[in-house]
């Protein structure tokens, strides 16, 4: 049992823009580290004097070997931290929550099926397969995003076709697109899926899960093996402040990676 | 139903007690105080029974009693001049074990640094002096939430740890109240230091003392007190034995976890949210509701920052908030969430009920909502084949 400490003081070592409205930030520690992070565990990030909020680390080793956040500036605290600059610090705690289940996905396809910022938690997972390809079966990554100017790791995504299939579709396609357009589900008819043997990992909005999971339920995937990662407001990530709940979860301590037949019913109740 | 905290125990075989007067009581809070503890009771302010520091046994609320209904609280005068002859006030112990703002933590930015430094001044010792049954048990049921699980909150335990509880049985329960059905009451649990139960009768005003903790039995040594005789002991024992019986509310026979968990989309709820202010009341009074949100604050130079920590309420609309909106829009899903938690997924998440029949939120609720009746309500939907709601009469609630 762990007594909840404050937060660490990390340093931005880097930080680069991602869309129009996000970022990516890489932290290295000001003095104490951090427990190292698992793919899908999260931080509580604390803007100096704004505030803090949970966000699930999008790389566990930068290029100067520090923890990767990818934040959209949306309120007073994520705009806050969308604005940092190099040399900037911040309080770090965790890491908090549970991961994604790489060890039941071992021996295994692994589709990763994002939507939006939600490839920024699956992004450690892609890296863990690529580093470790004996490891895992075949390796798909389905991207949607709402216009091809909100796609992140745009460079990045490309580079990981070869080792695994990509594909990416966008909901209102620019000039200039030659893509695919249309929900990320419509993606699924590309792949060959062999639904004995993959283990899919969802992030993205929590329509955008359940119809995916929906599909992939219909396209013979066993529910136990398609972990889907939630969203709740948190103010605390200890598991005390009430807020993350769905249902009998709270989904700071029991996600916010959790199996789908788990939750399944949970998310078919409006408003739980 | 029972939970799985505890269960009631009569004072052990053989331990025969201690009796004293009113003069024991003076000497109890004397002794305390001399021994360091904050000593905290019941006290009238304000034309309530509320929880104060108090300085001597006279700032009991001797000779008060309350009358309790939904929506309802009046102090009544009590010919007996007992103190403790009367059920929960609007506050409970968690005012002081989880106070409702703490810091957190302060952050300063010194030459360029961020320096974070853990917030609170050590806290007083306190002695929490008539802590009902009921409450006994909602101390040790936010211990669990608060201190049980892999991350321990240091404040709540450090406060905790050093607090000494004295239980007050219950001999005069109110017409809100419901803790036989939740298994909390009216005889003490395990966990006090003392226990105490009040007698007011021909034979004189008095009480039968307890040890339950080598400390509670030190402090038991210094008072006025003499071996208990088996006359009061008799009396104390029959009125605490009556007061279950003369319970004013009572749970459905049901397992309520189930219950809960089978009426997510009971017609019940639209009926709640028709009268339902969502004010949050219920859970500012709930000695479990452990709830609480975060303010950051920085002082004019900008360079001192601070985190607070405040209670919350699921009743709130920000409670719930994402950056598409509140997840729980409507005043349904949020009585839904607050009822379900306390009596059904606290299980899930804290291995037992978040209710301990207090009945605070009952009296405390504005427009008087029943959690035993709402209760009621989806075990008869449920017991009746849940069936569709009927087409509404009229056009507001009853």
């Amino acid at each position: 049992m762990t007594t909840v400490p404050p937060p660490l003081p990390y340093r931005v070592a880097g930080t680069w823009a991602e869309t129009a409205d996000t970022r990516s930030v890489e932290l290295v520690p000001a003095g104490r580290e951090l427990a190292p992070f698992a793919p899908g565990q999260f931080a509580m990030v604390y803007a100096f004097g704004v505030g803090e909020v949970p966000v699930s680390a999008s790389a566990l080793r930068g290029r100067h070997g520090g923890l990767v956040h990818t934040v959209r500036a949306v309120g007073a605290v994520s705009t806050a931290l969308y604005r940092l600059g190099v040399g900037d610090t911040v309080g770090l705690s965790g890491p908090y929550g549970v991961g994604w289940d790489l060890a039941a996905a071992a021996g295994h396809d692994v589709l990763v099926i994002a939507g939006g910022i939600g490839l920024a938690p699956l992004r450690p997972v892609v890296h863990a397969v690529l580093d470790r390809p004996g490891a895992y079966g075949r390796l798909a990554v389905l991207v949607g995003a709402r216009t091809p100017a909100d796609l992140v790791y745009r460079d990045e995504i490309d580079g990981w076709r070869g080792p695994a299939r990509v594909e990416v579709t966008v909901d209102r396609p620019g000039p200039g697109w030659r893509g695919a357009v249309g929900v990320v589900t419509s993606l699924l008819d590309r792949l060959s899926l062999r639904p004995e043997r993959t283990c899919a990992l969802l992030c993205g909005p929590e329509v955008m899960m359940r119809h995916t999971t929906r599909d992939l339920l219909g396209r013979g995937l066993p529910p136990q093996r398609v972990q889907v990662s939630l969203e709740r407001n948190m103010r605390c990530a200890t598991g005390h402040c009430g807020h993350c709940q769905l249902g009998p979860l709270l989904l700071c301590r029991d996600g916010p990676v959790v199996a789908y037949d788990r939750v399944a019913p949970l998310l078919q109740v409006r408003e739980l | 139903m029972s939970t799985d905290t505890g269960t009631n125990s009569s004072p052990p075989a053989g331990s025969g007690g201690l009796v004293m007067g009113k003069d024991g009581m003076s000497a109890l809070v004397d002794v305390l105080i001399a021994r360091g503890f904050t000593v905290v009771g019941p006290t009238v302010r304000d034309g309530a029974i509320v929880l104060a520091e108090l300085r001597s046994a006279d700032e009991l609320p001797y000779g008060w009693g309350v009358e309790l209904e939904a929506g309802h609280y009046r102090l009544r005068e009590r010919p007996d001049g007992a103190a403790f002859a009367n059920a929960a006030g609007p506050q409970s112990w968690k005012r002081f074990l989880h106070p409702p703002r703490v810091r957190q933590w302060s952050a300063d930015r010194v030459e360029g640094e961020l320096v974070l430094t853990a917030g609170e001044a050590p806290p007083p010792r306190y002695a929490f002096l008539g802590v009902r049954p009921c409450d006994l048990r909602a101390i040790a049921v936010q211990d669990r939430v608060l201190t049980g699980g892999a991350y321990r909150d240091g404040g709540y335990a450090e406060r905790r740890s050093g607090a000494l509880l004295i239980v007050v049985e219950c001999t005069e329960p109110g017409a809100t109240c419901f803790c036989v059905s939740m298994g909390t009451g009216p005889a003490a649990g395990p966990g006090y230091d003392l226990a105490m139960t009040e007698v007011a009768d021909e034979a004189g005003h008095r009480f039968w003392v307890r040890g339950g903790s080598p400390e509670g039995a030190e402090i038991l040594a210094e008072l006025p007190a003499r071996p208990a005789d088996p006359g009061t002991r008799e009396t104390a024992r029959a009125g605490v034995t009556a007061a279950a019986d003369r319970m004013g509310r009572t749970m459905p026979e049901a397992d309520l976890r189930e219950l809960m968990a089978g009426t997510l989309d009971a017609p019940r709820w639209d009926d709640v949210a028709g009268r339902c202010l969502t004010c949050g009341n219920c859970t500012m009074v709930c000695p479990t509701c452990f709830c609480t949100t975060t303010e950051d604050t920085t002082d004019l130079t900008g360079d001192h920052a601070e985190r607070w920590r405040l209670w919350d309420s699921c009743f709130d609309l920000d409670f719930s908030l994402l950056h598409g909106g509140p997840v729980r829009a409507t005043t349904r899903s949020r009585y839904r969430q607050w009822m379900t938690h306390k009596l059904g997924t606290w299980y899930d998440q804290f291995g037992s009920s978040g209710c301990v029949g207090c009945g605070r939120c009952i009296v405390w609720c504005p427009v008087g909502i029943d959690i035993t009746e709402e209760a009621a309500a989806l075990d008869d939907w449920t017991r009746s084949g849940k069936p569709a709601p009927a087409p509404r009469e009229g056009s507001g609630p009853p």
